[in-house]
């Protein structure tokens, strides 16, 4: 699937610090086989005064800005064009029982390593309610995978999405409690979940195509950058990735900007701009089909 | 001296010393013989009377307290600084024995460099199946961004400390490693001047080894690595997280001491990759910084997002090779206590030997065998975190403890060694004697260009009798001077001591001409202008509770003028001494505990002794005479402040800042005063107070033998440039100093603070007591505020 993608978001900081500093995380990967990124454009206003770029440990594109003046009012513009490729999900998985063993005789550090993902991070925490909700979906003798899809689907059928319940720090555990949330927290939560029992999995920021095919429901969570999850579920299997969101296989309708192992790894703007003040945000995003 | 010890240990201060079976004691060797470094010691201690004991630890008391030694526990109060909990007798070690300990850890320090640098770099540990790769990438010390970035000058590790402790067998053990941003350094300092007041005799002082030169050395290595490429020279400091720590007071000791200065993540801004440190004269280039924050808070954009110490953008500068810092980012993920599992085997591989001193035996439980031997063991083990990185002592407090369930991957099980024991002092009077309690050492190594150099003695924590759980401060512990003894004098008893100078020690002369960072400045200008505005205040409060205590009748139209000038000020006159009052008196102690590295010892206890006393009188006073005469106390020991800082300050930028805020301050206190009780048409009686206020009622008399009238109070308090009090007198000193500011002009032309000064200043020359009527006094005042907007827009932002 071919897409032509448009971001933009407005932010604007009531008590600006003198001179602002950020790191974007909007640029997508190309992930060789399954995604291709090509014409892409990212302005700002107001101009930074500092430029640059990098790659994260995760390998994600980071870009580096700096303003040597206070910017009150800050636009982020990005279109892209992307052609996606449909992966179909894996036929193997490792017994949940032995994951252990398989994560175990990997010996690596490379940033695809799923010992990155299974630690406790700061923004999902362990957590003895995500703990026991997981457990609960296990049945004996089932695959990592089968964990990872039934958890996903039992968070799916407990959980309401309702964008504007919850903010970008609102803890997991309380949008848990509450068992509303948006795809962040829907993404935070079944992490929490898979950690829990010891399956490695990780924070996917992207995007969803705004229309769905014809036929289809409108998938939740179009109307802004989107979340979801990718989890380890053995050596031969590897990453596959889930939303839970709309219960899902992430398949040609996400388009994926990076990996993390939360939300703080891959947060689309991390800045230093503002002093004690408010911040407000407004997000605009066009997934659209080309042709 | 007895050749063989036994005489005075029948003395009853050691009579019953006796250390446990299982147990080695410093004292005395496993034969029960004591040891040699000890005996000329016990020998003269057992000939004190405890009155003698008592009085030679309260000198040690007094020093520390003089000093101003403390530590901060975490409860939420500032003022909550607590007594520095030493222990009066040294452990004394055999410099022999040292020299071991000390080659053991040198083995280890380049060890810990070693895998330091694998763990940022190829990762071959790993791979090679040496470390598990989970408990480096589920470590939260382990920082992701520092992953294939090269150190400047090559090496990570620049500053550490071990703890070491004595196993049962006699032989030492490391306990653990601290290479986060190790603490205790500056305080093993201090220890060692209190314990040289409590046993000044030429045994232990001749022959025990110095602590000085180890800083020295280290400063020197720090130099070099601060270098720009090319030689060039360039700033360094020292990045604290700030009064709530509690090792704070080590922080500016230590950047006092080293004559660098104390820095915030405030004071370093990052541009263009390169860090800078925000002086009052523009942003000035900074090559290191030796950090006493975690590295997770290093950097709020790369690290964690919640950091409110830290500087944003520092990875930037780091990783582009801009800036050192000692240690590099990520060293912490060294300390974790699954380390010392692998540490002997990784030794064995990357340097083919074994460790010279060996760790706490470890083993992680993610092994089956591992699991299975620790399980089978466990009453000979503490079970505890795999990823904690403090000692495996506080067992109670191991909140990650596997409690009864199976251990398992986050788990480690550590040998329970029982610890040697030291002498600690018990007990009061004659009551008081020397009892075995269980202790540790903390060792502390330093790179120079010659390898790593350690202090030779250091810093023991001494738990206590029985309880080796409570060896932390914070738990109730106590620490206690090492002293590494030879058995010649080290240097001949008439030479000076080349120990180090105490706190109250002039600074380096480097730090008096570097940029003034622009935090000190705005925190010492505001520390003048809080000073002056209590005093100020407090007079004015004097003057009322003075005519409160003589006059009968409420509704008295002078004490409703003066309630209304206070009023004015913001201050409700509701209690003798207003909240409001305090506030300003606490803030001002704030700003200057922000900068406690520029005041000098004596400057700081008459702050904190200021504030203290008016906390402490505040709601113990009545009106009227009662608390007309604390105001007295509290003016008396403001003038002490204002004397013991502002005249032991170095006549700096810094200095210049504190007085301009008082000048201002006091400028703007004294007009408004002027225009309440000064201008024609006052009640009688009002003058006395303007000259109560302004503090001019002495100079009246002398310079004029008639009655007050409002021309003669306005010429001396408002226009007499020779009274150090008026306000003519105060704009001069804030032209003089602002002229003497960096950047004053602007290609020869006044720069904008004298801008904003010479108006006045021209308009106060040439006045005339009747042309200042209370229109022009609060013209005065805000053109004092144009004048205070000017000195932040130049220097302060």
């Amino acid at each position: 699937m071919d897409y032509d993608v448009s971001l933009r978001i407005d932010y604007r900081y009531s008590l600006p610090t003198a001179q602002g500093q950020a790191l974007v995380r909007v640029e997508p990967l190309d992930v060789p086989g399954v995604q291709a990124v090509r014409d892409l454009r990212l302005v700002l206003d107001p101009a930074p005064t500092e430029r640059r770029m990098f790659r994260d440990f995760f390998g994600n594109h980071v870009t580096a800005l700096a303003w040597d003046m206070p910017v009150a009012e800050l636009s982020l513009d990005l279109r892209f064009s992307a052609l996606r490729t449909a992966v179909p999900p894996p036929d193997v998985s490792a017994r949940l029982d032995r994951l252990a063993d398989s994560i175990a005789a990997l010996r690596s550090l490379s940033p695809d390593a799923p010992q990155h993902c299974l630690a406790p991070s700061r923004r999902v925490p362990r957590d003895a309610g995500m703990t026991a909700f997981a457990r609960a979906a296990l049945r004996p003798g089932m695959t990592a995978l089968e964990a990872v899809l039934a958890i996903a689907a039992r968070l799916h059928g407990e959980m309401r999405f309702a964008a504007g319940a919850t903010h970008v720090d609102t803890p997991a555990a309380e949008s848990f409690a509450r068992r509303e949330g948006v795809c962040q927290d829907f993404a935070h939560i079944l992490i929490g979940c898979l950690r829990s029992i010891g399956i490695p999995a990780g924070y996917v920021s992207g995007f969803l195509r705004t229309v769905p095919p014809p036929g289809q429901p409108r998938l939740e969570g179009a109307d802004a950058m989107h979340a979801w999850v990718r989890a380890w579920v053995g050596g031969d299997a590897g990453w596959i990735e889930i939303d839970p969101t709309n219960d899902c296989h992430v398949g040609t309708d996400h388009i994926v900007i990076g990996y993390g192992r939360d939300y703080d790894d891959i947060a689309p703007v991390r800045g230093a701009l503002r002093g004690a003040g408010r911040q407000d945000s407004v997000q605009r995003v066009d997934v659209s089909v080309r042709g | 001296m007895n050749d063989d010890g036994t005489a005075f240990a029948a003395h009853p201060y050691l009579s019953g010393y006796s250390p446990g079976s299982g147990a080695a004691d410093e004292v005395f060797d496993a034969a029960g013989r004591m040891r040699p470094a000890w005996q000329p010691f016990l020998s003269m201690f057992t000939g004190f009377s405890p009155d003698e004991v008592r009085q030679r630890f309260e000198r040690g008391d007094q020093y520390l307290r003089d000093a101003g030694v403390y530590f901060r526990r975490y409860s939420g109060d500032p003022l909550d600084a607590r007594q520095w909990p030493l222990s009066h007798v040294p452990v004394i070690l055999d410099e022999g024995e040292w020299s071991t300990i000390c080659d053991g850890l040198a083995q280890r320090a380049d060890l810990l460099e070693a895998v330091m640098a694998d763990l940022y770099g190829p990762g071959t540990l790993v791979a090679d199946g040496h470390l598990p790769a989970e408990l480096v990438a589920g470590n939260p010390h382990w920082l992701r961004p520092m992953v294939g970035v090269r150190p400047v000058g090559g090496h990570y590790l620049h500053f550490l400390a071990f703890e070491v402790g004595r196993s049962p067998d006699g032989n030492w053990l490391v306990l653990g490693d601290r290479t986060q941003a190790p603490s205790g350094a500056g305080f093993a300092l201090e220890n060692r001047m209190a314990t040289r007041r409590i046993f000044p005799e030429p045994y232990p002082r001749s022959y025990t080894h110095r602590l000085s030169g180890f800083f020295e050395t280290f400063r020197e290595s720090l130099g070099r690595l601060a270098q720009a490429p090319g030689g060039v020279a360039r700033d360094i400091g020292l990045l604290t997280p700030g009064r709530a720590n509690d090792a704070f007071f080590e922080h500016f000791y230590i950047a006092r001491y080293l004559g660098m200065p104390l820095l915030e993540g405030e004071d370093v801004i990052v541009e263009d990759a390169e860090a800078k440190l925000r002086t009052i004269e523009g942003p000035v280039p900074l090559g290191l910084l030796w950090r006493r924050i975690d590295s997770e808070f290093a950097d709020p954009l790369e690290c964690d997002p919640t950091s409110r110490i830290g500087v944003p953008g520092l990875m930037q500068a780091v990783r582009a090779g801009n800036l050192a810092l000692v240690n590099a980012l990520g060293s912490g993920v060294l300390e974790a206590r699954a380390m010392m599992a692998f540490l002997p085997r990784i030794a064995r591989v990357l340097t083919g030997a074994p460790l010279a001193l060996p760790n706490l035996a470890t083993w992680w439980c993610g092994g089956a065998e591992e699991r299975a031997f620790v399980q089978a063991n466990r009453r000979r083990m503490v079970v505890g975190p795999a990823l904690a990185t403090d000692l495996p002592f506080g067992q109670a407090n191991d909140a990650g403890a596997p409690g009864d369930d199976a251990p398992g991957r986050g788990h480690v099980g550590q040998e329970a060694v029982t610890l040697s024991t030291t002498p600690r002092w018990i007990g009061d009077g004659a009551a008081g004697r020397l009892v075995p309690c269980p202790m540790t050492v903390r060792v502390f190594a330093a790179r120079t260009a010659d390898g790593w150099r350690f202090m030779q003695g250091g810093y023991a924590r001494v738990g206590p009798p029985g309880d080796a759980t409570a060896l932390s401060m914070q738990s109730g512990g106590a620490v206690a001077d090492v002293l590494v003894v030879s058995q010649r004098p080290v240097t001949p008893p008439s030479a000076p001591g080349g120990e180090p100078q105490s706190v109250g020690a002039a600074p380096r002369r480097r730090a008096e001409y570097a940029a003034l960072p622009t935090r000190a400045a705005d925190n010492l200008f505001w520390l003048g202008r809080y000073v002056s505005r209590f005093e100020d205040t407090v007079r004015l409060l004097r003057a009322l509770h003075l005519r409160i205590a003589t006059t009968a009748a409420s509704g008295d139209p002078l004490l409703d003028a003066m309630t209304l000038a206070l009023d004015a000020l913001g201050v409700p006159a509701d209690k003798p001494l207003p909240a409001h009052v305090i506030a300003v008196l606490d803030r001002a102690r704030d700003c200057a505990e922000r900068v406690r590295d520029r005041f000098s010892v004596d400057g700081w206890v008459a702050i904190d002794d200021l504030v203290r006393t008016a906390h402490d009188l505040a709601p113990r006073i009545g009106p009227g005479d009662d608390a007309a005469r604390a105001m007295s106390v509290l003016l008396r020991k403001t003038s002490g402040v204002s004397g013991i800082v502002t005249d032991t300050m170095y006549r700096f930028s810094g200095w210049r800042f504190l007085s301009l805020g008082r000048a201002l301050e006091r400028a703007d206190m004294l007009a408004h005063a002027l225009s309440r009780f000064a201008v024609p048409g006052g009640q009688a009686g009002m003058l006395d107070i303007a000259l109560e206020v302004g503090d001019g009622a002495m100079a009246h008399r002398r310079r004029y033998a008639l009655h007050a009238s409002e021309a003669s109070v306005m010429e001396l308090l408002a226009l007499d440039a020779g009274n150090p009090r008026s306000l003519l007198f105060q704009v001069e000193a804030l032209h003089d100093l602002a002229a003497a500011l960096p950047n004053a002009a602007e290609a020869g032309r006044p720069g904008p603070v004298l801008r904003a000064i010479l108006p006045l200043r021209s308009a106060l020359e040439v006045a005339q007591p009747e042309t200042l009527g209370s229109d022009a006094l609060t013209r005065l005042r805000s053109d004092l505020a144009a004048i205070s907007d000017a000195i932040t827009g130049a220097y302060l932002r």
